[in-house]
């Protein structure tokens, strides 16, 4: 069974229609990737199942519950995170006080977590009292997981947090990626890095103009020429 | 010139709580509001109700300590700060958060404020008249020191001003309800993401800001006198400090605050007293052109 | 009240009501098609008036010239007067926008109202420019003497009208003009306007100086008809708030709903206080007129959140090539 279940969803801002029928799956502990031009809809999508963007019509469902327009701060207690593609931390709070805010709905003691965090990105221990907006890009991106890892999450939606990294960092944060689903987080990632989100993921899907264009193995995917020359920008 | 300066840390003192609110209120909703004089006009005569309402017996009515105003003064202040909350919730609830909702721009929230402002004016003026209202009448003692002479008065109103600002700061600093303030005004987009109920919040920043708006009303009404109009011509130099200090931050608006009012007051040696509006206004123009993110702008640009 | 009585009350209130539409129409270049935030009207409506009221006004003579102060007192024609308004308006515009317009958003409202909120404080402080804060009064009026006194507001209502029409006509023209159709385009979308090419900076200085000329010709006809002017008349409720109510109420982007709104809110306005006097309980009025600023506020706050767009909005423009 697919923990989330994306069924014709239509959805967009204003009168404009963003996403026209779209569906998709993702399986318990799975990495989906999807991949596509620039305004194909991939960061709509990830707003409307995360609530912040109200779908129009369709449905979408996670462990069978309807969460079709249901706001973030319940998503967040059945283990759905999100992490937005840019101002994805709060830049003048400290680097602690961000990771207390992805607690924010615990009314117990998270500290504890807050160590746990600490731990998987050691870099922004040593940071805890800066304030974030004067961290470098790689560090605010681990900040950025480590925020949305607060509540432990099943489910976790990213949104092209490699933009804009150096190489090596790229490869540090989908090494990340790969730790925490290993883990048991099922992971839905938008990515603008193809070779890197072939090379992560269980599966892909192609979107493109708000539909979908493509889905399958990351195999198939990278070895289907029609594919790679048309969405992947690849010759 | 001292003198000047210490009467302009007064002015400086009230700007500053005043503007300590509506600041709070711009960094999380992104509204300017317009009516934040009247709300604390509002709050400066539901104090005078009370004062009125407290009969006349003994000590109530007497002075407290050595200062000007009669102990119903702080009595009243409670349900000032209580009733200046709860308008500022209702107001909310009935004007902006359905313009919220509608997806206005900031900008028609500035001009339903106007409109706000209106209707409290209207109110006050109806209730009240256009006369001039004093909580106390009689001297006013002063205290002199190393030649500087002040009102016990002013006095009173720089220590609580301060407390109350500094006791926001603390607020919003060290508790979880204030961090996730300050993460609301950084950044509500994702605020919501991470599970904070945004519309809540909201509510909590104006029952926050309603009780600043009472509490600098009361003050501001303790050192010169009541009238309908009193918040309304304030408001412009409140306005001016929150620009000065960046938008959403409390430091800022305070620093913003005490410049203005030193600036005002200073200012009277070169120029008439009447001017000293103009020069907070120029002090803002100034600011805005030459540095718009403020003084302590925290916000990242987007 | 007789007929001959209410209709002279008519007229009256016709041409401030008028004088207003023409305020709105100001408005309607800068933030209905340009989306503008001038919240200093008042600076151009005071300039406007001041600059009429010292270009047709003699210098006082005799025994006025005691207590009245004045720069100068060039005693020209009216029509001179409301041109030479027009043009300082437009140039105190320009130096504003010169300063401003970079601002954004509600940062250019707020340092618009610092500014005319400066000026008038000058007016007020300066008794040399214009007497100060007792202002200038018994301005000369256009046309006097062509009817008998009692009379005389149905010539200036007629005046008023005039510039009404030539104003919405040539602003008709002007936005459906390809000049019109920039100044929209940057109320739509600034950066798309900035990437075909097009200045967005000189162009929103003109949309301000056309606008504010207006307004300056708004503040002569002001000035005159009140034969009378001080700076406490130019306060951000009267110079400012009260126009955005009417353009906000009439529809913005749409200059009969600037006209339509000024004879609205003015209506409101004037009338309640008339009205509610005669109904008020005993004792209490004194305060009746007060109540019009709530009448106002909740008219405002109404519109906003039941009819965004005002009474009438804005109409599909046709750009003419």
């Amino acid at each position: 069974m697919s923990v989330l279940q994306v069924d014709n969803v239509v959805s967009g801002y204003g009168s404009m229609e963003v996403l026209h029928d779209l569906s998709l799956a993702v399986g318990q502990g799975e990495i989906v990737a999807m991949l596509g031009p620039n305004g194909a809809g991939k960061t709509t999508l990830l707003r409307t199942i995360f609530g912040v963007v109200p779908p129009w019509s369709g449905t979408i469902t996670y462990k069978g519950e309807d969460i079709s327009g249901v706001p973030p701060e319940r998503l967040v207690r059945m283990g759905l995170a999100y992490i937005p593609q840019e101002y994805n931390i709060f830049a003048s709070l400290t680097v602690q006080e961000n990771l207390e805010m992805g607690a924010f709905i615990r009314d117990d003691d998270i500290h504890p977590r807050i160590e746990e965090i600490f731990e998987l990105f050691p870099d922004i221990a040593e940071r805890r009292k800066s304030r974030a907006g004067e961290l470098s890009g790689g560090m605010r991106q681990m900040l950025a997981i480590g925020r949305a890892l607060m509540l432990n999450p099943e489910l976790l939606l990213m949104d092209e947090i490699s933009t804009g990294l150096a190489p090596f960092l790229v490869d540090a944060i989908f090494e990340r990626v790969k730790e925490l689903n290993d883990q048991g987080v099922t992971i839905l990632l938008v990515e603008q890095n193809a070779p890197k989100a072939l090379q992560t993921s269980d599966r892909v899907y192609i979107i493109e103009g708000g539909e979908k264009k493509a889905e399958g193995n990351p195999e198939a995917i990278a070895a289907d020429e029609e594919i790679a020359r048309l969405y992947l920008g690849r010759s | 010139m001292v003198q000047l300066a210490l009467w302009g840390v007064v002015l400086g003192s009230i700007i500053a709580l005043g503007s300590v609110g509506l600041t709070l209120i711009w960094g999380i909703t992104d509204l300017f509001n317009a009516a934040h004089g009247d709300q604390m006009t509002v709050g400066a005569y539901v104090t005078l109700l009370v004062v009125a309402l407290i009969p006349d017996v003994g000590f109530l009515q007497a002075a407290v300590g050595p200062f000007s105003f009669p102990w119903a003064v702080l009595i009243g202040i409670i349900p000032a700060i209580i009733v200046s909350a709860f308008l500022a919730i209702a107001i909310d609830r009935v004007v902006y958060k359905p313009l919220r909702r509608m997806g206005a721009t900031s900008i028609t929230g500035f001009i339903a404020s106007i409109g706000v402002a209106w209707g409290l004016r209207g109110l006050i003026y109806v209730l009240w008249g256009a006369d001039f209202h004093f909580y106390a009448s009689g001297i006013r003692p002063m205290v002199s020191f190393l030649g500087l002479r002040l009102r016990t008065d002013e006095v009173f109103i720089v220590v609580v001003a301060w407390l109350a600002t500094a006791g926001t700061y603390i607020f919003l600093q060290n508790t979880k309800m204030g961090k996730a303030l300050r993460a609301l005004s950084d950044n509500a987009d994702l605020a919501r993401v991470a599970g904070i109920n945004t519309d809540r919040m909201i509510v909590w920043a104006w029952a926050i800001a309603g009780f600043l708006i009472a509490l600098a009303g009361t003050l501001y009404g303790i050192q010169t006198q009541l009238r309908a109009e009193m918040g309304w011509i304030f408001l412009l130099p409140l306005f001016a400090a929150i620009i000065l200090g960046g938008q959403g931050s409390i430091t800022g608006a305070a620093v913003g605050g005490l410049v203005l009012g030193l600036a005002q007051q200073m200012s009277t040696a070169w120029l008439r007293p009447t001017y000293k509006p103009a020069v907070a206004f120029m002090i803002m123009v100034l600011a805005l052109i030459f540095r718009p993110q403020g003084i302590f702008g925290e916000k990242e640009s987007r | 009240m007789q007929i001959g009585g209410l209709l002279s009350y008519l007229v009256s209130f016709s041409i401030m009501a008028a004088i207003y539409g023409i305020f709105s129409m100001g408005l309607n270049v800068q933030w209905g098609y340009t989306g503008l935030l001038n919240f200093g009207i008042a600076a151009f409506f005071a300039v406007g008036a001041y600059t009429s009221a010292l270009v047709v006004a003699p210098l006082p003579t005799g025994p006025s010239a005691d207590y009245v102060q004045q720069a100068i007192g060039l005693n020209m024609p009216f029509l001179v007067g409301v041109a030479a308004a027009a043009i300082v308006s437009g140039i105190l515009a320009l130096l504003v926008g010169l300063l401003t317009l970079r601002l954004r958003g509600s940062y250019l409202a707020i340092a618009t109202i610092g500014i005319a909120e400066t000026i008038r404080l000058f007016f007020n402080n300066e008794p040399w420019l214009a007497n100060g804060s007792q202002g200038l009064v018994g301005l000369p009026q256009p046309l006097y003497g062509l009817v008998p006194p009692r009379y005389y507001n149905y010539v200036y209502l007629a005046i008023v009208l005039v510039f009404l029409l030539l104003i919405y006509f040539a602003l008709e023209r002007g936005i459906r003009s390809p000049w019109g159709r920039v100044l929209r385009g940057i109320r739509e979308d600034e950066v798309m306007v900035a990437a075909n090419g097009k200045d967005v900076f000189n162009f929103e200085l003109q949309s301000l100086v056309v606008g504010a000329m207006i307004m300056g010709i708004g503040g002569a006809l002001y000035a005159h008809f009140r034969a009378s002017i001080q700076p406490g008349l130019f306060r951000p409720t009267y110079g400012t708030f009260i126009i955005w109510t009417m353009l906000t109420l009439g529809g913005t982007g749409n200059n009969k709903g600037a006209i339509l709104g000024g004879f609205v809110v003015w209506a409101f306005w004037s009338w309640s206080s008339t009205v509610l006097a005669t109904v008020a309980p005993a004792g209490l009025e004194t305060r009746a007129p007060f109540f019009r600023y709530i009448l106002i506020g909740v008219l405002l706050v109404g519109v906003l959140l039941v009819r965004p767009k005002g009474l009438i909005g804005e109409e599909r423009q046709v750009s003419r090539f």
